[in-house]
C-alpha cells in the first residue's frame, strides 16, 4: 500500500488553560491513516474533539503530543519553515462552518482569487483557475455579485472554490454543513461527493448530520478525544446502540432495522446505511414469509 | 435588510465602469474642481448637461441616482433658504414687505434677486457634485478595484514607511463586512425588541444604556469573526503583501488619459464660459 | 380554539426598489391553542417574516394579524370610535376618554412582545448580561416585574430549560453552544408568553443538543398549556414534535393541517423541494415494491408498530 496521505500515531492535542484555568485536553491518542483519494466523514458529538483534529491537519493548531504527517510533512516536529507551511496549506484546503467568516472580498471572483494571489500564481494562469473553480462548484454565472448577496449554500460554494484554485489534494470540511438549510446542504454535498468521484480529491467531512456521513467510503466517529469506532457507514450505522451512548443518533433507516431486529423479526442487519439497501432487506424478510405461507 | 442606496456598486456594462480606477479617482478630483469653478448661468447648464451625459454614458438609471439624492432634501432646503434670505443684492425683489409681529415687531423680507441665484446654483453645485463622484466612483466602481486604485495612487507613500498593503487590505475586508455586521446589528436588535427592549424612549444616557444589551453581542460576535475570519485567511495562504499576485492587473488605457483630458478641458471651458455673464455672476 | 389568525396577510420588502421582494403574498391562516404548530418552508419561503408579525415587531403590508380575536395592529383611529361606546369609556369626557384610550392602547402594544414570545434564529447571540440569571432576568425586568417575581420565573425558566442551577451565576459566555441556546430560549419563556414562537430553534446543533431544545419547549409547552409555533427546515423533527403543521413555499401556505394531513401529500411536499422523512420515502419504496403499507408513516415508531404488526399477521396465517 502507498504512504497514506494522512498519518497520525497517538495524535494528541490540549487547550492550555489561561489565567490559571486547568488544561482542557481535546485528543488523546489519535491513531488513523488517510490515504490518497479518499472519502472520510468523521463524527462526533459538540465537544467529542473533531473539529480540533481538523484544525491539526494543516497546522491551525499544533499536536502537543504524538505523531502527524500530512502530505508528507511532519507537523508534530514544530520546525515548519514558513515555505513549507504554505505548501502543506496549499495542499490541504480547509472550508469552515460559517460562510460569512471566511469570504475576504466583496466581488465572488476576486476572494476565489485572493488564495492564489497569495501563492504567487501570475497571470493569465490566475484567471484560469478562477474560472475553472467556479465552475467545478457551479457558480460561474454568479462571478461578479456580491457575497451578501448570495444565500448560505451558494457563500460556501463560493468559499469551496476559493479553496479550488489553490490546486488541493485534500479539503477537509470543518462542519461546512451545520448552518446551512436543506437546499444549501445538498448544494454542498453534491459539490463534495464530485470533486472526490470525478477528481479524486482527499476528502474529510466533519459533521454531526447522519445522512451526510452514510455517503462516505468510511466513518470515524470520536468520542471525548478518542477514536470510538470505525468502518464503512454499514458497519458503523448498525451498531446504533453504542451511537446512541455517545449521543449520535443513526439515520431512520436504520434505527427502524435496528429497532425490528429488537423486535424479533430476522431482518439482515447487513446494509443499513442506504434507502435502498434497507428496503432490500425488508422486503426480503417479508417476501420470505409471504412465500413460505404461500 | 435596509440597504443603503448611496453609494452601491450597480454592476453594468459601460465605458464607465471598463475605466480604469486610477483614472476615475483623478477625473473625480478633477471634477469637483469643475463643479466649484462654475459661477454664472451659461457655466453652470454645461455642468448639468455634463452629469447628464455621465449618467447616460454610466447607463445607471436616472431615477436610481434620483431617489439616492433624497435624504439630501433637508440639506438642500436649509442652505437654499439661508442663501434666499441672507443674500444681500442691488435687485431687491420684495420692495417694501413686511410681517407684523405681536407687540408691534415688524419683520422685512428682503429677498434678492442674487440670493435666488445663489441658492439655484449652491443646489446645482451639490446635487452634480453627488451625482458626478457617485456615477464616477461608487457606482460604477468595485469598492476592490478602488481600494486597489488608491493603494496603487499611494505606492509613493511606501517610501516613507506607510504600510500601504495592509491598509488596503482592512479596507477591503471592513468593505466586506459593513452589509453582514449591519444585518447582525438589526437582528440583535430584534432579538432584544422581543424581550422588551425599548430604544427610543428616556433620556440620552437612558438611551445609551439601552443599547448595551445590542453592543455587547455584537462586539463578541465581531471578535469571533475577526478570529475565524484570520484562521479562514491563514488557510488560503495569507502572508502579506510579499510575493502576491493580483487578478486584476491595472491598465491604463488611451481612453483613459482622453477622459482625463476632456474633462480637463471642460474646466478651462468652463472658466471661458464664466466671462460671458447672463443676468448674474457668483462672487 | 384559533389563538392567532393571519388574514390576507402579505408583506413586501423594499417596496418600490429594484430589489422589491414580495415576502408572503395574501397569507390567510388560524394557528390553534394549547399545541404545537410547525411551520416548515424554505429560506426565503417567507417564514421567517412571518414569525416577526406575530408579536408586533413588524406590522404586514396589507392584511390583518389577530391574537385572540384582536387586531393586533389596529390604529387608534379605527379604535376609537368603537372603544368610546364601552362601559369604561362612555362616562368620561371625550378628551379623558380619548388619552385614557391612548395609554391603553400603548400599554397593549408594548405587552404584545410579552406575550407573544420570540426566539430568534441562533437566539444565543442575543446574550449580553455578566451571569445567565441577570441575562434570563432581562425580559421580566423590561416587564417591569418586583425583584421576587423576577427571581421565581428565572428559576422556573432555569428548570424548563433542564440546566443545573449553578449554571445562574456562570458567565453566559462561558457555556458550550447547546447550553447558550438553552439559556436564550430560558430567557424568553421567562416572560411566560402565553404564544412561544420559535425559529429554528436547532439549527446547528449535534443530535443530543437537538433533543434537548426540543424537549425544553415541550415541557414548557406540557406545563403551561400556551401555544408554540416552530419553525423549521426539518420535517423529521417537526412529524416528532408538532400536532398541526404549515407548510409555506415563495410566500404562499402550499398546505396547512394535523401532521397526518400533511404528510398524506407527499408529492405536494416533493414538489416543493422539501425533504421528507427518510421514513416516509422508505414507506413509498416499500408499497412501490408491493408491500401493503399505510400511507401516513412519517415517525420511526409508527414504521415500526405497522411492520410489527405486518408481520405478526403474516405470521399468524401460518
Amino acid at each position: 500500500m502507498a504512504e497514506p496521505f494522512i498519518h497520525a500515531e497517538n495524535l494528541a492535542f490540549t487547550y492550555k488553560g489561561s489565567g490559571g484555568a486547568d488544561d482542557i485536553p481535546a485528543l488523546n491518542g489519535i491513531t488513523l491513516d488517510i490515504q490518497k483519494g479518499e472519502f472520510v466523514a468523521i463524527l462526533g458529538h459538540n465537544g467529542s474533539g473533531k473539529s480540533t483534529f481538523a484544525k491539526l491537519l494543516n497546522l491551525i493548531l499544533e499536536p502537543t503530543g504524538g505523531t502527524l504527517s500530512v502530505a508528507g510533512f511532519d507537523l508534530s516536529k514544530g520546525d515548519l519553515s514558513e515555505d513549507d507551511l504554505i505548501a502543506l496549506r496549499r495542499r490541504v484546503g480547509m472550508v469552515f462552518q460559517n460562510p460569512d467568516n471566511q469570504l475576504v472580498a466583496t466581488i465572488v471572483e476576486d476572494d476565489v482569487a485572493f488564495g492564489p494571489e497569495n501563492l504567487g500564481v501570475p497571470m493569465p494562469e490566475l484567471r484560469e483557475r478562477v474560472d475553472e473553480a467556479l465552475a467545478a462548484v457551479g457558480m460561474s454565472e454568479f462571478s461578479q455579485r456580491e457575497p451578501h448577496h448570495l444565500s448560505g449554500g451558494q457563500k460556501q460554494r463560493v468559499a469551496i472554490a476559493g479553496i479550488l484554485a489553490m490546486k488541493p489534494e485534500c479539503v477537509v470540511f470543518d462542519e461546512a454543513t451545520a448552518m446551512l438549510d436543506p437546499v444549501g446542504r445538498k448544494e454542498v454535498l453534491d459539490t463534495i461527493r464530485r470533486l472526490n468521484r470525478e477528481d479524486g480529491m482527499t476528502v474529510i467531512h466533519i459533521t454531526h448530520y447522519m445522512n451526510e456521513a452514510a455517503l462516505a467510503d468510511r466513518i470515524v466517529v470520536l468520542n471525548d478525544g478518542a477514536i470510538l469506532m470505525q468502518g464503512t457507514p454499514d458497519e458503523v450505522f448498525s451498531r446504533r446502540n453504542e451511537l446512541r451512548a455517545v449521543g449520535l443518533e443513526v439515520p431512520q433507516c436504520a434505527e427502524l432495522i435496528h429497532r425490528l431486529r429488537e423486535a424479533g423479526i430476522p431482518v439482515s442487519g447487513q446494509s443499513v446505511s442506504s434507502l435502498e439497501g434497507c428496503a432490500e432487506q425488508i422486503l426480503k424478510c417479508f417476501a420470505k414469509e409471504g412465500r413460505d405461507n404461500g | 435588510m435596509k440597504s443603503i442606496a448611496f453609494g452601491q456598486y450597480y454592476p453594468a456594462d459601460s465605458p464607465i465602469h471598463r475605466m480604469d480606477p486610477r483614472a476615475k479617482v483623478i477625473l473625480t478630483i478633477l471634477y469637483i474642481v469643475c463643479t466649484f469653478l462654475c459661477k454664472n448661468v451659461l457655466a453652470f447648464a454645461a455642468l448639468l448637461l455634463s452629469a447628464i451625459l455621465l449618467d447616460l454614458l454610466s447607463k445607471i438609471p436616472l431615477r436610481m441616482i434620483l431617489r439616492s439624492l433624497r435624504p439630501l432634501i433637508v440639506i438642500l432646503t436649509f442652505t437654499s433658504l439661508i442663501n434666499v434670505f441672507m443674500t444681500k443684492g442691488e435687485h431687491l425683489l420684495t420692495p417694501n414687505w413686511q410681517i407684523p409681529f405681536w407687540g408691534g415687531h415688524i419683520w422685512h423680507i428682503q429677498i434678492y434677486e442674487e440670493g435666488l441665484w445663489n441658492a439655484l446654483f449652491m443646489i446645482l453645485r451639490i446635487v452634480v457634485l453627488l451625482i458626478g463622484t457617485s456615477i464616477l466612483l461608487s457606482y460604477t466602481t468595485t469598492p476592490i478595484a478602488l481600494t486597489d486604485a488608491l493603494e496603487r495612487l499611494m505606492k509613493p507613500l511606501k517610501l516613507i514607511r506607510v504600510p500601504v498593503h495592509d491598509i488596503a487590505m482592512m479596507t477591503t475586508i471592513a468593505l466586506r463586512f459593513i452589509p453582514t455586521l449591519m444585518e447582525e446589528t438589526q437582528r440583535i436588535m430584534n432579538a432584544q425588541k422581543a424581550r422588551g427592549a425599548d430604544f427610543t424612549s428616556g433620556g440620552l444616557i437612558r438611551r445609551a444604556k439601552s443599547l448595551l444589551p445590542v453592543l455587547i453581542p455584537l462586539l463578541v460576535s465581531a471578535f469571533n469573526r475577526a478570529y475565524e475570519l484570520a484562521a479562514a485567511m491563514e488557510c488560503r495562504c495569507y502572508h502579506g503583501g510579499k510575493g502576491k499576485t493580483k487578478m486584476k492587473i491595472l491598465h491604463l488605457r488611451f481612453g483613459d488619459v482622453l477622459a482625463v483630458l476632456l474633462v480637463i478641458a471642460f474646466g478651462a471651458g468652463i472658466v471661458f464660459l464664466n466671462r460671458y455673464g447672463f443676468y448674474y455672476t457668483m462672487k | 380554539m384559533d389563538k392567532i389568525v393571519l388574514e390576507q396577510v402579505s408583506y413586501v420588502y423594499g417596496a418600490g426598489t429594484p430589489f422589491e421582494k414580495k415576502a408572503l403574498d395574501n397569507v390567510s391562516l388560524a394557528i390553534q391553542a394549547n399545541c404545537i404548530t410547525g411551520v416548515i418552508g424554505h429560506t426565503g419561503s417567507g417564514k421567517s417574516t412571518m414569525m416577526m408579525l406575530l408579536n408586533g415587531l413588524s406590522a404586514p403590508t396589507s392584511g390583518k394579524v389577530y391574537l385572540d380575536g384582536l387586531d393586533i395592529n389596529a390604529s387608534f383611529k379605527e379604535l376609537l370610535p368603537e372603544w368610546l361606546k364601552l362601559p369604561e369609556y362612555a362616562n368620561m369626557r371625550k378628551s379623558t376618554a380619548k388619552k385614557a384610550i391612548k395609554t391603553e392602547l400603548a400599554k397593549r402594544k408594548k405587552s404584545l412582545c410579552f406575550r407573544v414570545g420570540l426566539v430568534m434564529q441562533y437566539p444565543e447571540y442575543q446574550l449580553f448580561e455578566e451571569t445567565v440569571y441577570k441575562d434570563i432576568a432581562y425580559g421580566p425586568k423590561n416587564m417591569g416585574l418586583s425583584a421576587e417575581e423576577i427571581k421565581e420565573r428565572v428559576y422556573e425558566a432555569i428548570r424548563f430549560s433542564g440546566l443545573d442551577e449553578a449554571i445562574l451565576q456562570k458567565s453566559p459566555f462561558d457555556l458550550s453552544g447547546g447550553q447558550k441556546r438553552r439559556v436564550a430560549i430560558a430567557g424568553v419563556i421567562a416572560m411566560r408568553p402565553e404564544v412561544l414562537v420559535l425559529d429554528e430553534p436547532a439549527a446547528g446543533l449535534d443530535p443530543r443538543g437537538r433533543e434537548q431544545i426540543f424537549e425544553e419547549v415541550c415541557r414548557y409547552q406540557k406545563a403551561t398549556g400556551s401555544t408554540v409555533i416552530m419553525v423549521s427546515h426539518s420535517m423529521e423533527d417537526m412529524a416528532e414534535y408538532c400536532r398541526n403543521m404549515i407548510v409555506l413555499a415563495n410566500g404562499k401556505v402550499v398546505a396547512n393541517g394535523s401532521c397526518q394531513e400533511v404528510f398524506s401529500n407527499v408529492s405536494m411536499l416533493e414538489e416543493t423541494g422539501l425533504d421528507i422523512p427518510q421514513i416516509t420515502q422508505l414507506t413509498r419504496l416499500l408499497q412501490a415494491r408491493g408491500l401493503a403499507l399505510p400511507g401516513d408513516i412519517y415517525t420511526v415508531d409508527r414504521a415500526v408498530a405497522v411492520l410489527k404488526d405486518l408481520y405478526r399477521t403474516e405470521k399468524g396465517n401460518d
